[in-house]
């Protein structure tokens, strides 16, 4: 590591002058190029390659350079110690303090400060306020209520016969479409008699059975849906419903089973919720079963 | 000729006159020699932090062209782009802006690219710069407080890199989004409150994008700039570490100066920094966001990953049992473990370390030289393990992939993960330590000599001596002692972290 005499005479100091010559000779000719090619309509594969190019041979020629013709002797810089000198530290203080105890002796006007300053404290809180509604009832609610009808996302209305057999359809209550906490799953299984606790079986509708479609892990749509198992799965976090049986979660993360909603039909034969999902839908949280 | 030298040495340079023209004014003469003699040690894994601060200012010039396109705006629009397969479908104005500074902006989709990339590279350069302060005790004092602000530095790079990829508004950050929400629900008491706070309302709420918008491309920006400016202040005021050699001591700097050397290297790395990015940028398509589609809550695909500093979160999310706490009412939800609790965990200790260590250690000197990561195998065993398990994290956040490549179940693969979770980290960190020890003893060995006796047990056939890489010409071998002397003879260990 220590500088010979001569080093910087190396015989193939000449290839390296000339590997520099050519690297930034490359790096006009691509930043001259990506100037073509971006007036000409620009082409995003070519303009990353020469920009690249162009600034690629600027950083070889510049590493080179300063690899083979720099200086590259080792200098020696002596480190102070980094703490103060005790008097300086000593007499900092005692600065400070000297204007502490002029401040400090006004008992009266620093409380008053001090009362200022977090009464203003507290007036700042409000504009934070103002960024969103009180977390209220929401939460809990979703746009299902009694009698609204369960339409897909055509908006169209949905009789129980239209799901096919083991399949799964994604319906909304009827002009809560843009509701993220109202989705719902129509799952339609073999037999109603496949049903078990703790399902809700008055809450069905023939074979015909309905879940929130929001994991209860952080929310994701429960989307895949295993027929032959009657498993819901998420593709999140791979929490697992069984769907049968109340949609229970019986792998992953999850700790609660999707709501069940109450269905029902309508004069016209169209399904129905009959009311709300059986609890909040989607994740947990603190005050969730108050 | 000589007229023209004459000329040239009675008027000052080009230089001279405009340093002559500043220091009239500023009087910074003294100061800026200083600087540009100062001397910096030269080692490759210094470099590491200059990468994250070059991706850095990538960042800055690509994000602020894509800010002149990109509208961070929730309201309902239709594309009528030159992406037909989109053609005539609802999107927000952020989606729709992202989709068309892709398509129809000309250099957009490289500018884009680029800023992902360079998103990417930041948050891992600034990880592995890390783990080399962290392996070679950087982080000793004096420079405890400047772990604290690099570590802040990684918090929001990390913070950063999450809003910036959820302003898209696509089907997969909106996914993220979700998840993020759950989580800060999750949190006790406050969480229902922060998030109506933050997402103006019920998730997705009105207002996120322009919220996000404003914390990406100002405040935390701000922050960043503002604890760059004061890590790097901190770098030159207490002068950069070194490793131990020849003539390198506590109360010196053996190294380069900065002017012209140095400066010239480093403009050189940013140059290659920059370049990978362009060429990444240009060739590695990243986050098409034109294949997800735009947001719709009631849908998700399959394989939804997060960038990768991410991962560990989601991997944490996924390998979670099934737990959850309920009492007197309320309720302790299962992502606060894996979302809230162990990242809190994760900065807190990383926060706390130097002072544990030093705690630990009872070692509260000042240190300038660093150690070989072989010299504290305890140290080392203990951030190989941690590495090893938040590596088992991410490999959990793509536990869908993995049963799909391996042809497992999900169930599989979580429960080799959930196992894996515990043991790889103490094989790993085992492992760790048995090197540092076997490292630690061979260099303790004298250097082979061949007119000494052979030893014991260490083989000094000339053949096997001859292949030590000690024995190149030019390289010394190891002569200074290790800081803490491990050998197989058993020395008392001076140093906690260091048996």
């Amino acid at each position: 590591m220590t500088p010979e005499p001569g080093r910087h005479a190396r015989p193939s100091s000449r290839q390296a002058y000339l590997a520099i010559v050519a690297a930034l000779s490359l790096s006009i000719c691509a930043g001259l190029g990506l100037a073509v090619v971006y007036a000409t309509g620009g082409q995003a594969q070519l303009e990353g390659v020469l920009l690249s190019v162009s600034l690629l041979g600027i950083g070889v020629g510049l590493v080179i350079w300063a690899q083979r013709f720099l200086p590259d002797d080792e200098a020696e810089e002596a480190r102070k110690p980094l703490g103060s000198a005790p008097e300086d530290v000593a007499a900092f203080t005692a600065e400070l303090e000297r204007g502490e105890e002029a401040i400090g002796s006004r008992r009266l006007l620093v409380g008053l400060i001090m009362g200022g300053l977090g009464a203003l404290g507290l007036a700042l809180v409000f504009p934070i306020r103002s960024l969103g509604p009180r977390p209220g009832r929401g939460l809990f609610t979703t746009g299902m209520a009694p009698g609204r009808r369960l339409v897909t996302a055509e908006k169209e209305p949905v009789r129980p016969e239209d799901i096919p057999i083991d399949g799964v359809l994604t319906v909304w209550p009827e002009g809560h479409e843009d509701e993220a906490d109202s989705s719902t799953l129509l799952i339609r299984v073999e037999d109603e008699s496949l049903f078990t606790e703790p399902a809700r079986l008055e809450w069905t509708v023939g074979p015909v059975v309905a879940y929130s479609k929001l994991c209860t892990h952080t929310g994701c749509p429960v989307g895949l849906y295993q027929a032959e198992e009657h498993l819901l799965l998420c593709p999140c976090h791979q929490s697992t419903f069984e769907v049968l049986a109340g949609a229970r979660p019986v792998f992953g993360p999850a700790t609660r089973a999707l709501p069940q909603l109450p269905l029902g039909v309508d004069d016209e034969g169209f399904l129905v919720a009959t009311g709300d999902f059986e609890g909040p839908v989607s994740a947990g949280f603190w005050d969730r079963d108050r | 000729m000589s007229d023209g030298e004459e000329a040239k040495e009675k008027r000052p340079s080009k230089i001279a006159r405009t340093g002559s023209f500043v220091d009239d004014r500023l009087g910074l003469a003294r100061v800026a020699r200083t600087t540009l003699r100062k001397v910096f040690p030269d080692h490759w894994s210094f470099l590491l932090g200059e990468v994250a601060l070059y991706s850095f200012v990538v960042l800055l010039l690509t994000g602020t062209y894509l800010t002149f396109f990109f509208k961070p705006s929730q309201a309902e629009t239709t594309y009528e782009g030159s992406y037909e397969a989109l053609r005539g479908v609802e999107m927000t104005r952020a989606y729709r802006s992202a989709v068309e500074l892709s398509f129809d902006v000309r250099a957009g989709l490289v500018m884009r690219q680029m800023h992902h990339w360079a998103a990417v590279v930041f948050v891992a350069a600034m990880v592995v710069h890390l783990a080399r302060v962290f392996f070679t005790g950087a982080f000793r004092r004096p420079r405890e407080l400047n772990w604290i602000v690099g570590v802040t530095l990684l918090l929001l790079g990390i913070g950063n890199g999450f809003t910036g990829y959820s302003l898209l508004d696509d089907q997969l950050s909106g996914t993220g989004l979700r998840i993020a929400y759950s989580i800060v629900l999750s949190i006790p008491v406050v969480g229902t409150w922060i998030t109506s706070l933050l997402f103006g309302g019920e998730f997705p709420g009105p207002d996120i994008i322009e919220r996000f918008f404003v914390l990406h491309i100002l405040v935390v920006p701000a922050l960043i700039i503002g604890l760059l400016v004061l890590h790097l202040a901190m770098v030159v005021h207490q002068k950069h570490t070194q490793f131990r050699g020849p003539g390198r001591r506590e109360d010196n700097v053996v190294g380069e100066r900065i002017w012209p050397t140095y400066a010239v290297k480093a403009s050189g790395l940013f140059f290659l920094t920059t370049g990978v990015l362009a060429a990444l940028g240009g060739l590695a398509q990243i986050n098409p966001i034109w294949i997800y589609g735009p947001f719709e809550p009631s849908e998700v695909s399959a394989a939804s990953q997060p960038d990768w500093y991410v991962g560990w979160l989601e991997g944490a999310l996924r390998a979670m049992p099934a737990w959850e706490v309920r009492a007197f009412g309320y309720e302790l939800p299962n992502p606060f473990f894996a979302g809230v609790l162990l990242p809190g965990l994760t900065f807190g200790l990383l926060y706390a370390w130097p002072f544990l260590e030093a705690r630990l250690t009872k070692d509260r000197d000042e240190h300038h030289l660093l150690d070989r990561p072989r010299d504290r195998p305890l140290r080392t065993a203990l951030g190989v393990a941690t590495l090893a398990f938040y590596a088992v994290l991410f490999l959990a956040g793509g536990s869908d992939v993995l049963s799909t490549e391996f042809g497992l179940s999900v169930n599989k693969v979580i429960w080799s993960i959930r196992i894996s979770l515990f043991v790889v980290p103490i094989v790993a960190g085992l492992v760790a330590h048995r090197l540092c020890h076997d490292l630690a003893s061979r260099d303790a060995e004298p250097p082979d000599d061949p007119s000494e006796p052979p030893s014991g047990g260490h083989s000094t056939d000339p053949a096997s001596a001859a292949e030590e890489p000690e024995h190149d010409e030019g390289i010394q071998p190891i002569s200074w002692p290790p800081p803490v002397t491990v050998s197989r003879t058993g020395h008392p260990p001076a140093h906690p972290l260091g048996s």
